[in-house]
């Protein structure tokens, strides 16, 4: 049992308590806040798993982006102060048991399965490394997704101003229209 | 550093995983639902980048699909936010149980 070993264990612990908090919190900022405190363990795991750069990206966009843009919409929707209704006891019960059952199952099968081909080749997963190979055109570049996730970001932009924009005149009219 | 055995990091995302499904069975807030499933999104990243890193560390392939995950994550999460803020124009309310208008 060395340091490395029991950051490991700290760090999980933070994340699978914090993300059982934000689960079953009723105040819906607090759930927020234990999200975050869940992410910002998965990027401590990342930077324990020395992926420098995806550590990064996960405190940018997660971090920075998600659970910012997820208090944003709990501050337009609702107050934040106010508790949620508590889930049916039936319901917490068998949703329990059913992940539990999960837990389980997956727990029998990874330890099962043993893992025996680890490899001791030099990890090196440095940012030169992944932006060669994030833009080359050989056949193991990743140039085609890179373009494509693009594409997609875009449609995203332009499908969030559609959905969000307020309905115009003309729109009202038809709408009213349709109503009578 | 290698005497934390892969297996441990599996059992970490494992138990993320069935808690953020946890989350999304039991909840009823539509916002509630979206962090479970941005639980169950990073469970599937660590799964990724600890593979990477344990059974094939030549390659970096794990780290792309985990980049592409992050980022689809995020064009996801913005997108239901607009359709979180839309419908709680239309209805004052982000309660999946009083959405039910297109219910069969």
């Amino acid at each position: 049992m060395n340091t490395s070993t029991i950051i490991f264990y700290a760090i999980a612990a933070l994340i699978l308590g914090a993300a059982i908090l934000a689960v079953t919190s009723l105040k819906i900022f607090r759930s927020a806040i234990w999200l975050l405190f869940s992410l910002v363990g998965i990027a401590a795991l990342y930077f324990w798993m020395q992926v420098e750069f995806i550590a990064a990206i996960q405190i940018v966009i997660y971090v920075g982006g998600i659970v910012v843009l997820i208090i944003f919409s709990i501050f337009l929707t609702q107050q934040s102060g106010k508790e949620m209704a508590k889930p049916a006891t039936g319901k917490m019960i068998f949703s329990a048991l059913a992940a539990l059952f999960g837990i389980a199952f997956t727990y029998n099968l990874i330890n099962h399965y043993g893992f025996n081909n680890i490899s001791a080749a030099p990890f090196n997963p440095s940012v030169d490394e992944i932006g060669m190979q994030m833009l080359s055109t050989t056949s193991h570049g990743f140039i085609l997704p890179f373009e494509v996730v693009s594409m997609l970001l875009l449609a995203a932009m332009v499908g969030c101003i559609v959905i969000a924009m307020k309905p115009t005149e003309a729109n009202i009219v038809h709408l009213n229209k349709k109503k009578d | 550093m290698n005497e934390v055995p892969l297996t441990h990091i599996l059992f970490v995302s494992t138990a993320l995983f069935f808690i953020g499904m946890y989350g999304l069975f039991t909840r009823r807030n539509i916002i509630t639902m979206l962090m479970s499933i941005e639980l169950m999104l990073n469970s599937v990243n660590i799964n990724f980048v600890a593979f990477n890193k344990y059974l094939f560390p030549d390659k970096l392939d794990g780290l792309f699909f985990s980049l592409f995950i992050i980022t689809i994550a995020a064009a996801e999460a913005a997108v239901a936010i607009a359709i979180i803020i839309n419908l709680y124009r239309s209805h004052q309310s982000i309660d999946v149980d009083d959405a039910t208008e297109m219910k069969f």
